[in-house]
């Protein structure tokens, strides 16, 4: 905990050594003066700039187009510590898909009591039209990115799940290319996993789970909300880097339970869609019937098994914060293993017991909406005015099972460049896993976020977080 | 490629071309209103400008009167315009923004390049002539620079195709529209209108087409009205007459029929209308009535355009 | 009972549409109360009619024409034999365990005015009563009008008014017994009038509730009773979009016109639609 734990540094342990991992680089910050740094990290921005890597900010009128800060110190990870992330990465992936597939069709897990048939049938995230229907072959999440922390030097924890449509992972991949430009030294010096085979990776994922009633190369689109949506830079990377159309919903139409696009050659079959547009708007003859960004029919042709959408509908209901809270169970419910990856204690305010526990330490409390995301409708207990503590006590007492609590966890701190200098920050980690029908796929590494005020423990882009390039080093 | 990408093509580089000749169109009457009535008529260039921009019936939604503010204002800043040169340039950049990966860096350059730029220029700002003057050439380079890149860069594919689609079937209907506007200063008889005063109307069509030096050029004469219709018309060496630009929009059809295996009704009306022009003489559509043989081109134009989008880019 | 059902929707297009796809539900099944005797939907357009099961369990039909499409008419022709089960309904296809209708949906989100309402009426103990209660007193408090309400309209927004159609009184009571902590869902389909009125202008929809004991019971609070004999079944789900008839959209095709003809009748009376 904050305040009785010390924070570990993943480079300077408390006795002032370097942890070997960071030896090489230690070594090369020494050397280098700041202003040096400070250079490169402007022309890193100008690359940014260059390249239109930009994001919307929800609510910021003045600014719809804002670079995401990026800090050119580099995270470090030694090979063994990923092989144990991986693995436990696969685990949990493996255990949502497992879920999914039950809470859709036999619900095995709701009868043997171990999730509450509430929980998921009164979640928004569920999706009452994929009951009993069909996936193509039986794969829900194919692109997953899981939120980790770490606490202490064998410490990892999964600090939320991102079932629906993930995204992150273009900074992942130009990080890493801006990297190799301004510090070309520093990859002599180290042996870093590449991160490049990513869309690679990916397309192989997909076309892996194209319908049966595909051709044997299967027509692959990126699906997207459109120019205004905050990760349309996203989109368009990598559907180029896929080779494959950035489709938007007018572009599609189904006829006799097919997908198509227009093109200028006339209708041409969709057989796998990787969807960056929610549940909702997918399809108005299923869902808001006012949803102009879906494609009418779409639904029909999926149950169909015509189409593989990407990830599938209704995922959302696995990377709930309420359902988060039971994931250790629902791995060994479903693959009778020990978890790999420890989930953050969890207090769930729907429980009376638990609900008073939380009331009675708010102070030192992190306490979490289950729906929310992106840092919004959160309180972070020892940050928080008394006001502010008092006006999430009224919440949690007046709808107690929206909330989850978890203790204040020390993040690890990785050295980051910052106005005064190299200093300490908080960092996390978005490891994105593949999975498609032949296998599971991870690329080494991920996005560490990065909390660029001091102290700060929030690190989404949307509330000043910056992003750092991954390295995992061959041992 | 996408429907909506060739689209988008499409568009981008019509509304380029249509601020470019908006520009020309604020610049030719500039010059017209300011020449004393002894030469210039007593018309009312102002209205004219309206007229020719294609735009009359929402220009007199928000004003009462055509004089020079209110019609360069009209035409360059409106929002309430869509087809002021400020909305060309946010319409050209949004349909550039949702096809980023299929234009090359210049070509997104020179138009976000002009975006930025617009922002610079204020309506108040133009009742200077030099302002003015600025302000124009800007637009006028824009619209080269951004011909100009997709000609050096873009990859000889149907996504280059659509785009210069996009430019023909635009400069036509500008070429058309000028001429549908000013065809009884080109008239025999035009005497009884105001003599040797139009003259400076000739001229100052000529002008809005950038074609004034190409006839002397051409014709090594001075200026006479049939001689400046066959050169908007039927001169397929000048780059804006109407041979011209279908003499180009075959040319473009015929790369898409080719690589695609198919052609339709788009190459058909297309060729048809190629034909016509050129088995055309300019006497014989003085006879018949130029005012008709215009309209006449505007509809076939505006037809070509539906069937282009209706086989290729819905 | 013998009931013969007869239901054209036309839709004309000032425009011709280029293309229109549609999801019909507009299929019964059968249970005790009901059993379909023949049935019959036509396209009166060049398409494949994909039937599908959905969610619920209910019968859907997807289909998809390319225009133009001057003018579309779907039409369905039936006879089904009812029996009344007093708004019991046994042996109905079930895919989902009653908890599921818990769930809240936008169209049926009771505001204060409407959990305020359904708080006056709960008999503690005794579902069955808190259910007639509610359906008698809605039955008498909400007027029948078609005029101020639409396909869109929340049961708050209609209850707010005091008025609507057969779909706004679903949804109120489908409102005010999941704010009770009552499984209950929507369920459209056709009435026969008693009082001989052959022609009418829409289906008919109504709710039904879970009773521990009964199952799942039937409560028409527009007619402000259980579903008899007269009532056929047709579709049900969470609230209207879920059973909604036809769930269309269309590419081009502006200025759509909408023409629906019910006929509802005993089978003994000759019907015909013009």
């Amino acid at each position: 905990m904050a305040g009785d734990a010390p924070i570990f540094d993943e480079m300077n342990l408390a006795d002032g050594a370097v942890r070997p991992a960071y030896e090489t680089l230690a070594r090369w910050l020494k050397t280098i003066p700041t202003d040096l740094l400070a250079t490169r990290s402007r022309e890193a921005e100008a690359l940014f700039r260059r390249i239109g890597i930009t994001f919307a900010v929800y609510g910021d009128a003045a600014s719809t187009e804002r670079l995401i800060p990026f800090d050119v110190i580099p995270r470090v990870l030694t090979n063994d510590e990923w092989v144990r992330l991986s693995k436990g990465l696969t685990q949990r992936v493996r255990a949502i898909n497992a879920f999914l597939g039950d809470v859709y069709t036999k619900r095995e897990i709701l009868r043997a009591g171990i999730v509450p048939e509430d929980l998921v049938y009164q979640n928004p995230a569920f999706r009452p039209e994929m009951n009993q229907q069909p996936v193509p072959h039986g794969i829900y999440v194919m692109i997953a990115g899981i939120d980790i922390v770490r606490v202490d030097a064998d410490t990892f924890y999964v600090l939320e799940d991102n079932a629906r449509t993930p995204s992150g992972v273009s900074y992942m991949l130009e990080n890493r290319e801006v990297m190799i430009r301004l510090f070309p030294e520093l990859f002599s010096q180290h042996r870093v996993a590449p991160v490049e085979n990513y869309t690679d990776d990916l397309l192989a994922t997909m076309k892996s789970v194209a319908p049966r009633s595909a051709s044997s190369d299967p027509t692959c689109v990126l699906l997207t909300p459109g120019l205004f949506n905050s990760a349309y830079y996203e989109h368009t990377f990598l559907a180029d880097k896929l080779g494959v159309e950035l489709v938007e919903g007018r572009d599609l139409f189904v006829k006799a339970d097919v997908v198509y696009m227009r093109t200028t050659e006339g209708p041409k079959r969709v057989d796998v869609i990787y969807r960056r547009l929610d549940d909702d708007f997918l399809d108005p003859l299923v869902f808001r019937p006012d949803s102009a960004l879906g494609v009418p029919g779409l639904m029909s042709a999926y149950h169909a098994g015509n189409v593989t959408l990407a990830n599938a509908v209704g995922t959302g209901v696995a990377d709930d914060k309420a359902v988060y809270s039971y994931m250790p169970e629902i791995v060994k419910f479903y693959l009778g293993e020990e978890p790999i990856l420890k989930n953050v204690p969890t207090w769930r305010c729907r429980a009376p017991d638990e609900l008073k526990y939380v009331l009675d330490h708010l102070p030192e409390l992190v306490v979490k909406e289950v729906h929310g995301s992106g840092g919004y409708g959160m309180l972070i207990g020892p940050k928080a005015a008394a006001a502010e503590i008092e006006l999430f006590r009224h919440k949690l007492v007046k709808d107690p099972s929206n909330f989850i609590a978890q203790p204040t966890l020390a993040l690890s701190t990785c050295p980051t460049l910052v106005e005064e200098g190299v200093a300490p920050r908080h960092v996390d980690l978005r490891p994105f896993v593949l999975t498609g029908r032949d296998k599971v796929r991870i690329v080494p590494g991920g996005l560490t976020r990065v909390a660029l005020k001091e102290g700060s423990l929030v690190v989404n882009s949307s509330q000043g977080g910056g992003t750092k390039d991954t390295w995992v080093l061959d041992s | 490629m996408l429907s909506r990408t060739a689209d988008n093509l499409f568009w981008l580089a019509r509304y380029v071309e249509r601020a470019e000749y908006l520009a020309r169109i604020i610049e030719a009457s500039t010059r017209l209103a300011n020449l004393p009535s002894a030469y210039a008529g007593t018309s009312n260039e102002w209205e004219s400008a309206v007229a020719t921009a294609g735009c009359a019936h929402l220009f007199y939604q928000a004003h009462d009167k055509a004089t020079r503010e209110t019609v360069i204002d009209f035409l360059a800043f409106s929002p309430d315009n869509p087809s002021s040169i400020r909305s060309c340039f946010e319409v050209a950049r949004t349909n550039a923004r949702s096809v980023r990966t299929a234009l090359t860096v210049e070509m997104w350059d020179a138009i976000n390049a002009a975006w930025l730029e617009l922002s610079k220029y204020r309506a108040s700002g133009l009742n200077q002539d030099e302002h003015l003057a600025n302000f124009l050439s800007f637009v006028k380079e824009t619209g080269l620079r951004f011909d100009g890149s997709a000609y050096r860069t873009m990859l000889r594919s149907d996504g280059y195709w659509f785009s210069r689609l996009g430019v023909m079937i635009e400069r036509a209907d500008n070429t058309a529209r000028i001429l549908d506007v000013k065809y009884h200063v080109l008239l025999p008889g035009a005497e009884q209108v105001g003599g040797s005063l139009d003259y400076f109307q000739w001229s100052a069509i000529l002008r809005a087409v950038s074609a004034l030096t190409a006839y002397h050029w051409v014709y090594k004469e001075s200026l006479k009205p049939w001689l400046v219709a066959d050169l908007l018309i039927l001169n397929d060496q000048m780059p804006r007459s109407l041979a011209a630009c279908y003499e180009s929009i075959v040319r473009n059809l015929d790369s898409l029929s080719l690589a695609y295996g198919r052609q339709g009704p788009a190459q058909r009306a297309a060729r048809a209308t190629r034909t016509k022009l050129e088995s055309a003489r300019i006497e014989d559509i003085f006879q018949s009535g130029l005012h008709e043989f215009v309209s006449d081109f505007i509809t076939e134009n505006n037809r070509l355009g539906a069937a282009i989008t209706q086989q290729y880019l819905t | 009972m013998r009931i013969r059902i007869a239901h054209e929707t036309i839709y004309s297009y000032a425009v011709p549409a280029h293309a229109v796809i549609q999801t019909l539900r507009l299929t019964p099944r059968n249970y005790e109360g009901q059993h379909v005797a023949t049935w019959r939907i036509d396209v009166d357009q060049d398409c494949r009619l994909d039937a599908h099961e959905d969610a619920f369990g209910n019968i859907t039909h997807t289909f998809s024409c390319t225009g133009p499409v001057q003018t579309l008419t779907v039409r369905v022709d039936g006879l089904v034999e009812t029996s009344d089960t007093a708004g019991v309904v046994r042996g109905a296809i079930e895919r989902f365990p009653p908890g599921l209708y818990l769930r809240g949906t936008d169209l049926t989100t009771a505001d204060g005015e409407i959990r305020a309402y359904a708080e006056a009426r709960e008999r503690p103990g005794d579902r069955l009563s808190t259910l007639h209660a509610l359906l008698d007193d809605l039955a008498r408090d909400i007027t029948f009008d078609k005029d101020p309400t639409h396909s869109a309209t929340t049961a708050a927004e209609a209850f707010a008014l005091k008025r609507g159609v057969c779909q706004d009184f679903a949804h109120i009571f489908i409102a005010a017994a999941r704010h009770l902590n009552i499984p209950a869902r929507y369920v459209g389909g056709y009435f026969l009038h008693a009082d001989g009125t052959v022609d009418q202008e829409a289906g008919h929809a109504w709710a039904e509730a879970h009773v521990e004991g009964l199952g799942w019971v039937g409560f028409d609070a527009a007619n402000g009773q259980c579903p008899t004999e007269q009532h056929i079944r047709i579709a049900c789900g969470l609230d209207y979009l879920n059973a909604a008839p036809i769930r269309g959209s269309r590419h081009g095709g502006e200025g759509e016109f909408l023409t629906v003809k019910v006929v509802v009748d005993q089978a003994s009376r000759q019907v015909q639609v013009q």
